[in-house]
């Protein structure tokens, strides 16, 4: 498959999906294993009422989200995934009112299994809100093994 | 010696702080989430609805939308243990108008076991350490059997100080 057919594929199958339209995801950049999802605010994704920071069931949403993108667009990868593993350290609560963005990418990838890293920040880039490792399904889109 | 109250008064004083949590918290009614009380024991409750698909062609519970159950389950059985204790020691008045202190999460570990169904999902979460400062949960979820989990969870989380420090 060329490189931007995969793309455009990965595009489509990633903005057909009902949750995260369900939070306002919007794909900025995906392609070679790796992508770029955005999240605005939205106060009925609040955690704590007290502070209006985002649950961060969302902020995890988002990564798996972004985590699955970057999977789907990997030059070798299969056109659906799945997550196995996700672990995400919240480094610090977003600002509220601020959009949260994430990129993920792909670090290595074995016959089965895609390992990606993915971050979180505001619109504070020099200090992430969050930071997530999975391990992703990966089922070669030839079929086969390494040989 | 006090008469004991009426079965019916406590129950209402219990499920109305608990009400008072679950609908403080926008993000639980976005998706959702009802608590079923049994005593102190709490089951989270995720109805099936099309907006929490991943993956369309399989209809398949989003992952996120996993995470976010495990994790919502998690914050309210932490919040709620400790409301329970103060409003058994009389400290908290279920009528009055106070947000609840929700804990942070530090970090979550999602481990999904199978692929989420189009059907309701339940879960149930177990404070394993609650200490001053930080606590340790573990959270099970599952549908249609309880003892075929579809995925679970481990999370650490900041605790609310004890009192007022606004």
């Amino acid at each position: 498959m060329a490189p931007t057919d995969r793309t455009k594929i990965a595009r489509q199958f990633i903005e057909a999906i009902p949750f995260s339209k369900a939070l306002n995801m919007s794909l900025e950049e995906i392609g070679e294993g790796r992508a770029v999802i955005s999240m605005p605010y939205n106060e009925a994704l609040v955690g704590d009422p007290r502070s209006g920071v985002i649950h961060g069931g969302a902020v995890s949403a988002l990564m798996d989200t972004c985590g699955g993108a970057a999977v789907m667009s990997h030059p070798d990868g299969p056109i659906a995934t799945a997550t196995i593993d996700l672990r995400i350290d919240y480094m610090r609560a977003a600002a509220p009112g601020q959009t949260i963005r994430t990129e993920a990418g792909c670090y290595h990838v074995t016959r089965s299994v895609a390992f990606v890293r993915a971050t979180a920040w505001d619109e504070d880039t020099d200090r992430p809100v969050a930071a997530a490792t999975g391990a992703f399904t990966f089922q070669r889109a030839n079929g086969g093994g390494k040989p | 010696m006090k008469t004991p109250e009426p079965v019916q008064v406590i129950k209402t004083r219990r499920d109305a702080l608990l009400g008072k949590l679950t609908s403080a918290v926008p993000y639980i009614g976005f998706l959702g989430i009802e608590f079923d009380r049994r005593g102190d024991e709490l089951t989270a409750v995720l109805p099936y609805k099309p907006a929490l698909v991943g993956n369309p062609a399989l209809q398949a519970l989003h992952g996120g939308a996993t995470a976010s159950f495990l994790e919502v389950t998690s914050v309210v059985e932490l919040t709620w243990a400790t409301l329970w204790a103060d409003l058994e020691a009389g400290r908290v008045d279920p009528e009055g108008d106070v947000l609840p202190r929700i804990p942070k999460t530090i970090d979550f570990t999602v481990d999904y076991l199978r692929s989420g169904l189009p059907r309701d999902a339940y879960a149930r979460a177990r404070i394993n350490r609650s200490g001053r400062r930080y606590a340790s949960v573990h959270v099970e979820a599952w549908q249609d059997n309880r003892s075929r989990l579809f995925a679970q969870a481990t999370g650490h989380f900041l605790m609310p100080a004890p009192t007022d420090s606004e």
